[in-house]
């Protein structure tokens, strides 16, 4: 067993080195490193329950290093017998009332959370504060759509919100369920199928900073090949520059072209891909017609196909061949083969559509 | 006791169905694999629960049930409990012949549920009650097709041991195959019970 | 009918065992067919390891990856561990309890045959087209989505399939733990091991019933045009996850009490102390089994079923913590002030407890539901479960298989090779799952086939991927060891490890066919301790020597669950093909053709005569 010991500090040791070198993540993308209410609120429900668990993994370290090593058969002990011991009232008690006492330490704050993170109230009222910002998510194989219900504009892939207020989220899915998770802002909630959920976030403005203004979304739902690309990214903003945004989102017109390649690629634009892609943030179809992401800013967004450095290569190869980048999308063979020079027309126009 | 020893009125024992080991095992198991059924239908039941109004355009419960044919059902059903009781009462009573003659009657009323539902299923169809036409329709018949399947196996499953029997007589063999049979023909007709409370009489209430 | 073995042809061994009713030659078949399942399962989680080394790899992309995904769960859940733990229940509990066999024997192996055959079935679809990719919890919504090909109909008819074969076997168990108890085994006598069988048989037959529902509904929703699942009909596909984890949160409890029961053994054994509070692990195993029933929302925290239920079931999940405390200490305890020999499963069963401890503190950390949200669908939950279930029940199945090995085969595992194999598992396991909580932490949501770079989760994937490679390295060694001791290991007495307290270690390794030739009379807790310790070397017999009944053979069960089999492709196929539904109306006659030939041909089973049993006594005695 002496050799066991050995091991098992080597062991911890190597755990050790792992753990500082994952460190906390990235502040983008880290529930360790919380970045709101909402995450602070299940940081400190993590930090309560580690430590209590911690607590209950050192008592039981101790009882089982000193048994383990106390207790064993030594040389010359190979015919005794120890004593047969049946219990201890005591002890059960103890080990018994202990754990309950720890659990009821952590069971009400969990309680009390739990109800805090479901109050959307304030979202459901007939008259509606006009500050209140209402965001409906609609999760699709695998994109997503981000409408903006009071403001009358509809955005994709690249979340909006001010920052330091209440978001509240409207949630489902057209689809297949998925899940709607930024880690750094707080826990997840299912878009599902059958009905709406409704939950909030507080995106903090100094963590923004940090993050470098930019936060990760994630699918957190098995919902096909590509479930693991389906990202999103949120761009929370101070209030009056989110007001500004709005506006801006509100006054964009149908985008006026002068660039003649740019002029080429609008021209196949509207002959293979109006039909599902909206270029206007207006987009007043119903949901169900709303079958691909809207591309009024996507010269704007941080990435091409949620996941793609943004830049027209990355463009071009997803246009070239979308299956390659995210397998099972809904965008492959819904269009023709396009020539070399159509994509670079296409990618031309595409890049600039710009609301800021 | 030995299985098959050849016995008489006077040395039959007053629970043949648990006298010997493989019988009291039969017994025991029986019991447990209808708790199983029981989570089973269970399922079902909070599936359709859920699921009876969602007639996706197709007929609703209310416009479907027809009282009658669903009474005289139910009627058939219990009574072919009562009748299966009275069989095993004379199995107990190591009376052979009367046995089978009840047995034969509770066959009989179980085949005319199994005729009038067959029938109500039809008219269902008619009416545009598919399977296929909502999620209450599938839930439904799920539900009591599921209940069905076992009125139609309980049926078969009683005629092949009269059948298998007819010229034995009784013995400790076979006195638990029958008893646990009875067992599962009263454990359907509990069901039928609830199916009709729950999707019927509530159903036609609305 | 001779019973006394003799050097049998390759073709007579395999028809005694596609016919035997015998529980030991059951046990042989589960542990086999339990294993060559876990190692497919375990070649799955070595390419989802591989995959995932390092960010954007293309080993296995986007459904394909899906599927093997799907595959590693199911089989190593369903196809794996239970076949596994049924193989020591087959093989131990009529032994422990002093029975000469199971209430039902022909159930016995019809209930493996359907096990086996659901298994091939769902393992079919490899071949044909794709494997089921939704996962193993197969959300309504992406199943009734996966069209592409039939993999989800494999599941839900080989699950059925299988499903209906566990059951049989929770039933068998239940009566025969009841009913056929060796005088003087009263309930509180028994074996820690029996009783967990005992709950946990309970725990099948009432959690599987809902499962077969949901597949049910699944099966019609896919092949029958049925609307459960589909919104547009008015179908809600939220009543898969509860229908599902009403089974699936039990299911944990089904694999993990069992495993206690194993390592409640071990320590008792290698300790050579009795069981610590005996009586309070009994009712902290009924206790864990009545609330598992309770919870099985907490897998569902971020469906949206609102704050009420959510704070409930957040509150009776940490409720489950206090019955399994009550465990660990025990065992602790049970070690305390004992005399501890370090063999191979005593291995595993003291690694259990650090290893399962950090499983549960982590479990009591997920049923805070608000703090949930974070770590639902993350990395944090797949390095929860594994601890649990491979700090847990795999290390359970690797104890107990080095454990009762030379009880069911009559040889030694080699201890060396046995303690280089459990080192290298142990680390290979934490290696690859600690790392894995901060993986999830961090924000790497599960079930994913890839991830992009910069994100921080390069390191932790790297090493989580070696340690799957440790973890192979020691099956192959075990798998060396189990090859080296069939061929020249050590024969043992029937007490092998000297230290036995129960009744299977009474009697010769492997044991005689009847088990027990004078049922024994019990005279307490580890019975067999108990004469030992008066100096006796057998057990006190309970009835004079006589003839011993025995069941027949028979190849009905076979047949039977084969019909299914036949039945489950006609019905997959029976949309595409003119063939698909007179083939699967005929698997269906070949089933309940068998059921009815079992049904009117009598079988009374045979008599080993005294004699016999005398010789074949006395032939053990020599050896």
């Amino acid at each position: 067993m002496k050799k066991g010991l050995r091991n098992w500090r080597l062991f911890s040791l190597f755990g050790m080195m792992a753990l500082l070198l994952a460190g906390c993540g990235k502040p983008f993308l880290s529930t360790l490193q919380p970045a709101g209410e909402v995450a602070d609120m299940q940081y400190s429900l993590m930090l309560l329950s580690t430590s209590i668990m911690v607590l209950v993994i050192i008592v039981v370290a101790i009882i089982f290093v000193y048994v383990v090593i106390r207790f064993r058969r030594r040389k010359g002990e190979e015919n005794k017998i120890p004593k047969q011991v049946e219990g201890s009232h005591k002890l059960e008690i103890i080990w018994t009332v202990i754990p309950i006492i720890l659990l009821l330490i952590l069971a009400v704050p969990t309680v009390l959370a739990t109800f805090k993170l479901a109050d959307v109230k304030a979202m459901n009222v007939k008259k509606r504060d006009k500050d209140a910002v209402v965001v409906n998510v609609r999760a699709n194989l695998y994109w997503w759509e981000f409408e903006y219900p009071d403001y009358g504009i509809i955005t994709s892939q690249d979340l909006v919100v001010p920052t330091n207020e209440k978001v509240y989220f409207n949630l489902s899915a057209s689809d297949v369920k998925h899940s709607f998770w930024i880690p750094a802002v707080g826990g997840k909630m299912d878009t599902n199928t059958d009905n709406k959920n409704q939950f909030w976030l507080v995106f903090d403005q100094k963590a923004t900073d940090k993050a470098g203004g930019i936060f990760y979304g994630k699918c957190a739902e098995l919902c096909g090949p590509s479930h693991a690309l389906m990202d999103f990214k949120v761009r929370p903003l101070p209030r009056d520059q989110f007001d500004a945004w709005v506006k801006k989102m509100q006054n964009a017109k149908k985008p006026v072209v002068t660039d003649p390649v740019a002029k080429q690629g609008e021209a196949i634009f509207n002959k293979s891909c109006i039909g599902c892609h909206a270029v206007t943030p207006l987009d007043k179809r119903p949901a169900q017609a709303r079958t691909a992401p809207n591309l009024a800013n996507f010269g704007d967004r941080e990435r091409i196909a949620g996941i793609l450095e943004h830049n027209e290569e990355n463009l071009k190869k997803w246009l070239r061949n979308p299956a390659r980048v995210k397998p099972g999308n809904k965008m492959s063979g819904t269009y023709g083969h396009l020539t070399e020079e159509q994509i670079d027309a296409l990618a031309k126009y595409l890049m600039s559509l710009k609301v800021e | 006791m030995h299985v098959e020893e050849k016995l008489t009125a006077e040395t039959f024992p007053a629970a043949p169905e648990r006298a010997t080991l493989e019988g009291k095992n039969k017994f025991l198991g029986f019991w447990l694999f209808l708790g199983g059924e029981t989570v089973l239908f269970a399922s079902l039941f909070a599936t359709y629960l859920a699921l009876k109004d969602k007639t996706n355009g197709g007929p609703s419960a209310e416009e479907l049930f027809q009282m009658p044919v669903v009474f005289m059902a139910t009627m058939l059903l219990l009574t072919s409990s009562l009748t299966s009781v009275y069989a095993i009462y004379h199995m107990k009573n190591f009376d052979f012949k009367k046995m089978q003659l009840w047995f034969g009657i509770t066959v009989l009323l179980g085949a005319g549920f199994l005729g009038l539902e067959i029938y109500e299923f039809t008219e269902y169809v008619h009416e545009g009650h598919k399977f296929t036409t909502s999620a209450f329709a599938s839930s439904f018949y799920t539900l009591v097709g599921t209940h069905g399947s076992h009125v139609a196996f309980g049926l078969l499953w009683i005629l092949t041991l009269m059948i298998r029997n007819a010229k034995r007589g009784l013995d400790l063999y076979n006195a638990p195959k029958f008893y646990v049979a009875s067992l599962y023909w009263h454990f359907i007709d509990v069901v039928w019970v609830f199916i009709f409370t729950v999707v019927y009489l509530m159903g036609m209430v609305g | 009918m001779s019973t006394i073995t003799r050097k049998k042809g390759v073709g007579a061994v395999l028809w005694d065992y596609l016919t035997t009713v015998d529980h030991k030659k059951i046990a042989h078949l589960y542990l086999i067919a339990g294993g060559l399942f876990f190692l497919l399962g375990g070649l799955e989680a070595l390419f989802i390891r591989i995959q995932l080394a390092k960010p954007n790899n293309d080993f296995l992309v986007g459904g394909l990856y899906n599927e093997v995904l799907t595959m590693h769960g199911t089989t190593m859940i369903f196809l794996a561990a239970m076949p596994l733990l049924f193989a020591f229940m087959n093989a131990v509990v009529p032994l422990q309890i002093g029975a000469r066999d199971v209430a039902f024997p022909y159930l016995n192996a019809l209930g493996f045959w359907m096990f086996f055959f659901g298994g091939l079935f769902l393992n079919c679809s490899w071949f044909l087209g794709g494997a089921p990719d939704a996962g193993w919890t197969s959300y309504a919504s992406l199943s009734l989505a996966s069209k592409a090909h039939h993999g989800i109909d494999f599941y839900t008819l080989g699950l059925q399939i299988s499903g209906f074969g566990t059951i049989m076997g929770a039933v068998n168990f239940l009566v025969t733990i009841i009913n056929m108890r060796a005088p003087g085994m009263t309930f509180m006598r028994m074996p820690m091991f029996t009783w967990a069988t005992f709950v946990t048989s309970a725990l099948i037959l009432f959690a599987f019933p809902p499962l077969t529902v949901g597949l049910i509904f699944m099966m019609m929703d896919r092949l029958f045009g049925g609307n459960f699942f589909n919104p547009a009909a008015g179908g809600n596909t939220i009543i898969w996850e509860h229908l599902f984890w009403i089974f699936g949160h039990p299911e944990v409890y089904i694999l993990i009490l069992p495993s206690f029961g194993i390592f409640s053994e071990i320590f008792a054994t290698f300790s050579r102390k009795r069981l610590f509070g005996y009586s309070s692990m009994v009712f902290a195993t009924v206790l864990i089994a009545f609330f598992g029933f309770m919870v099985w929302a907490h897998h569902m925290f971020t469906v949206g079923m609102g704050p009420v239920a959510n704070a409930i079931f957040a509150v009776a999940t940490m409720a489950i913590a206090v019955p399994t405390g009550v465990k660990i200490f025990n065992w602790l305890f049970t070690m305390w002030g004992g005399s501890i020999k370090f063999t191979t499963p005593m291995y595993y069963a003291v690694a259990f407890i650090p290893s399962f401890v950090m499983g549960g503190v982590t479990g009591v950390m997920l049923s805070a539901a608000a703090a949930d949200y974070q770590y639902h669908d993350s990395y944090f939950v797949v390095a929860h479960f594994h601890y649990v279930i491979v700090g847990g029940v795999v290390f359970a199945l690797l104890a107990g298989a080095h454990y009762w090995w030379p009880k069911m085969f009559g040889r030694m595992l080699n201890e060396t090779l046995g303690k280089i194999s459990f080192w290298l598992f142990f680390i290979g396991f934490h290696l690859t799952f600690f790392i894995q909580h901060f993986l999830g932490l961090t924000g790497m949501p599960r079930r994913v086939f890839t991830y992009l770079p910069n994100q921080g989760w390069e390191t932790g994937n790297l090493v989580s991927t070696i340690g799957a490679f440790f973890m192979a390295a020691a099956t192959v060694i075990l798998l060396i060891n189990i090859v080296i001791t069939t061929a020249k290991g050590e024969k043992v007495a029937g007490d092998a490890w000297g230290d036995g307290r129960t009744l299977e270690w009474a009697i010769a390794s492997p044991p005689p066919v009847y088990n027990f030739a004078q049922t024994p009379l019990v005279r307490g807790l580890d019975a067999f301790w108990i004469e030992k310790m008066e100096g006796k070397k057998e057990l006190t017999p309970a009835e004079p020597l006589g003839d011993i009944h025995m069941p027949n053979s028979s190849f009905l069960p076979f047949v039977t669950a084969f019909g299914l089999f036949v039945a489950a492709f006609g019905f997959t196929y029976h949309n595409d093909a003119q063939w698909g539904l007179p083939v699967g109306i005929l698997g269906l006659l070949i089933t309940f053709g068998s059921m009815f030939l079992r049904s009117v041909i009598d079988d009374h089973g045979f008599h080993i005569h005294k004699e016999e049993v005398l010789e074949l006594e006395k032939k053990e005695a020599n050896a």
